[in-house]
């Protein structure tokens, strides 16, 4: 793939109308598919700059983001209680994507300004969306949930980890942990210069169980009864025979 | 080997989960514990979300149950109408705390309530076996070694108790009322802390019910299979929490784990059997209270947001 990905780029670059100064990309893979070994992936995207006048003053910049499906979730804090650690002060982020990482040709603060940070949500802080209620401090709160998520490899912010030769060919690799949530993964590149963003560039990867995985998700959610008795009697089996294979060596 | 868990959605070692199971499964057939005290919170600790590892536990508890209670029914020492008056108790009981779970949930401190539960109900019945053992085997070693016989048992309150039923495989003559109520709280205890139970229950039995030691074991394996296999639907139909090929690699281990415990187990003597399940039920208690007690390294946590 890597070998490919020069011809690959130098026929994207070529094969274009030069119009406004806009992004023609590509993913290494549109769809992932969860099997049983599935230990996680990594997708390659690359791309090209196409323009009809020569480049502009001023550093041209390329962000990418991929962003997993948002869920709601809870942060809670501990505080001590009669010498105890309890789950005390807690908020409720409205939505924060399951995965995302972030990828730029140079620091962030570089590469985006504020207003435009805001307005695209690009920065790992923007993209959740968070309303504090009724705590001090909810920065606090959503701090930690990015902590605990970068710990994780679920949330990813590569500063200067896309490569951009002569202001036209960029690429860049973001690995997908394995504990994936299945949906539609949004991938996105920004094109900047002097912070301010010039073009946008949307492609979906799939995520989702294939095979087996598909099959026993499926039962468990559509024929729950069924799955629960054949989850029993599989257990019921594997013990028995376990039991009758112990005798038959001890015999 | 990585394998991906269909329904937990995290992708873990399969050998790990093999040993996992193994070890569990080994202490469950020794003392007749289900193992699920100390399997739930290890899958904790290898990040299976927790409602999928209590739904799943008690997937596996059937199978390393039914394992060890064919052992035991091979051996005759399953005390069959006393397992099934403990059992209505604990179908009952399972029921209730299903509800209890729910409402723990609402209030947000289920994982706190949890852990409580853990700390008390296992300091206390880890503490009490650990000295009653060290009684018993002082007492033994006092008389040259030889096991001192029975003693007649007083009357004790339970014996005033009305409805009473022989028990022929545990020479008891006694009311149901007190194992119909040990059986309920164990399912009570099963549905909230995704236990079998057998931790309290086998104490239970022997200090409370009067029950011989060697019945006590195949006893409670056969009303926590019923227990457990209950609770297992429950979840699969109401949560879709149980996830089969955690399940299987789990039971795979603990199958083959509980027989050799099993084999174990019959070669130790009772009092060094208590004592050695004491020891572990102190050892969880004490971890599971130090972690209360310790600041942890990282205060805040994340848990599934309700949505607005």
């Amino acid at each position: 793939m890597r070998r490919l990905l020069p011809i690959l780029l130098a026929l994207v670059a070529c094969a274009l109308p030069l119009r406004a100064e806009t992004i023609v990309a590509g993913l290494s893979r549109e769809a992932i598919n969860i099997t049983a070994n599935f230990e996680g992936s990594e997708i390659l995207i690359f791309g090209a700059v196409e323009r009809n006048a020569p480049a502009p003053e001023g550093e041209l910049e390329v962000i990418i983001t991929v962003e997993g499906p948002a869920q709601p979730v809870a942060v809670r804090r501990k505080e001590r209680v009669l010498g105890i650690w309890v789950n005390a002060a807690s908020i409720e982020v409205d939505a924060a994507p399951s995965f995302y990482a972030v990828a730029t040709t140079a620091p962030m603060g570089e590469v985006i300004s504020q207003v435009e940070d805001l307005r695209h949500r690009v920065s790992i802080p923007r993209a959740i969306r968070a309303v504090g209620v009724g705590v001090a401090q909810p920065e606090a709160f959503t701090n930690a949930l990015i902590r605990i998520r970068e710990s994780e490899d679920l949330y990813q912010l590569i500063e200067e980890g896309v490569t951009l030769r002569n202001e036209t060919l960029f690429d860049t690799s973001i690995r997908l942990p394995a504990n994936l949530v299945e949906g539609d993964y949004r991938t996105r590149i920004f094109l900047t210069r002097g912070g301010e963003v010039l073009d946008v560039y949307e492609q979906d990867i799939v995520v989702r169980k294939v095979g087996l995985e598909r099959f026993i998700y499926n039962l468990a959610h559509e024929r729950p009864l069924i799955y629960g008795i054949l989850s029993l009697a599989i257990a019921i089996a594997a013990g028995w025979l376990a039991s009758a294979v112990f005798r038959y060596i001890r015999a | 080997m990585q394998i991906y868990l269909p329904i937990a959605e995290v992708s873990v070692n399969a050998f790990l989960l093999l040993g996992l199971g193994g070890l569990v499964g080994i202490l469950s057939g020794m003392f007749g514990v289900g193992g699920g005290f100390l399997m739930t919170p290890l899958l904790f600790f290898i990040g299976i979300p927790p409602a999928v590892a209590v739904a799943t536990e008690a997937n596996q508890i059937v199978a390393s149950s039914f394992s060890g209670v064919l052992a035991h029914f091979k051996r005759k020492t399953v005390d069959l109408k006393m397992g099934v008056v403990l059992l209505i108790g604990g179908l009952i009981g399972a029921a209730i705390g299903v509800r209890v779970f729910a409402l723990l949930t609402e209030l947000g401190q289920v994982d706190l309530l949890v852990r409580l539960c853990y700390v008390v109900f296992l300091g206390i019945i880890g503490g009490l076996m650990f000295f009653e053992s060290l009684r018993a085997i002082r007492r033994s070693r006092a008389s040259g070694g030889a096991v001192t016989p029975p003693k007649r048992r007083q009357r004790r309150w339970i014996d005033a108790l009305p409805f009473k039923m022989r028990f022929r495989t545990s020479g008891l003559y006694i009311s149901v009322i007190p194992p119909a109520l040990v059986g309920l709280f164990v399912g009570v205890l099963a549905a909230i802390m995704g236990v079998g139970g057998g931790f309290v229950m086998v104490p239970a039995m022997i200090y409370l019910l009067g029950m011989p030691t060697k019945v006590v074991v195949g006893t409670s394996l056969f009303q926590i299979i019923f227990v457990t296999g209950f609770a297992t639907l429950m979840h699969a139909t109401t949560n879709y929490t149980v996830d089969m090929v955690l399940a299987v690699l789990l039971l795979v281990g603990g199958v083959v784990g509980a027989q050799i415990g099993t084999r174990i187990g019959t070669r130790l003597k009772a009092e060094q059997l208590r004592i050695l399940l004491a020891l572990m039920v102190l050892a969880v208690c004490g971890k599971l209270a130090f972690d209360l007690l310790v600041m942890p390294s990282e205060l805040y946590s994340l848990g599934e947001g309700a949505g607005h």
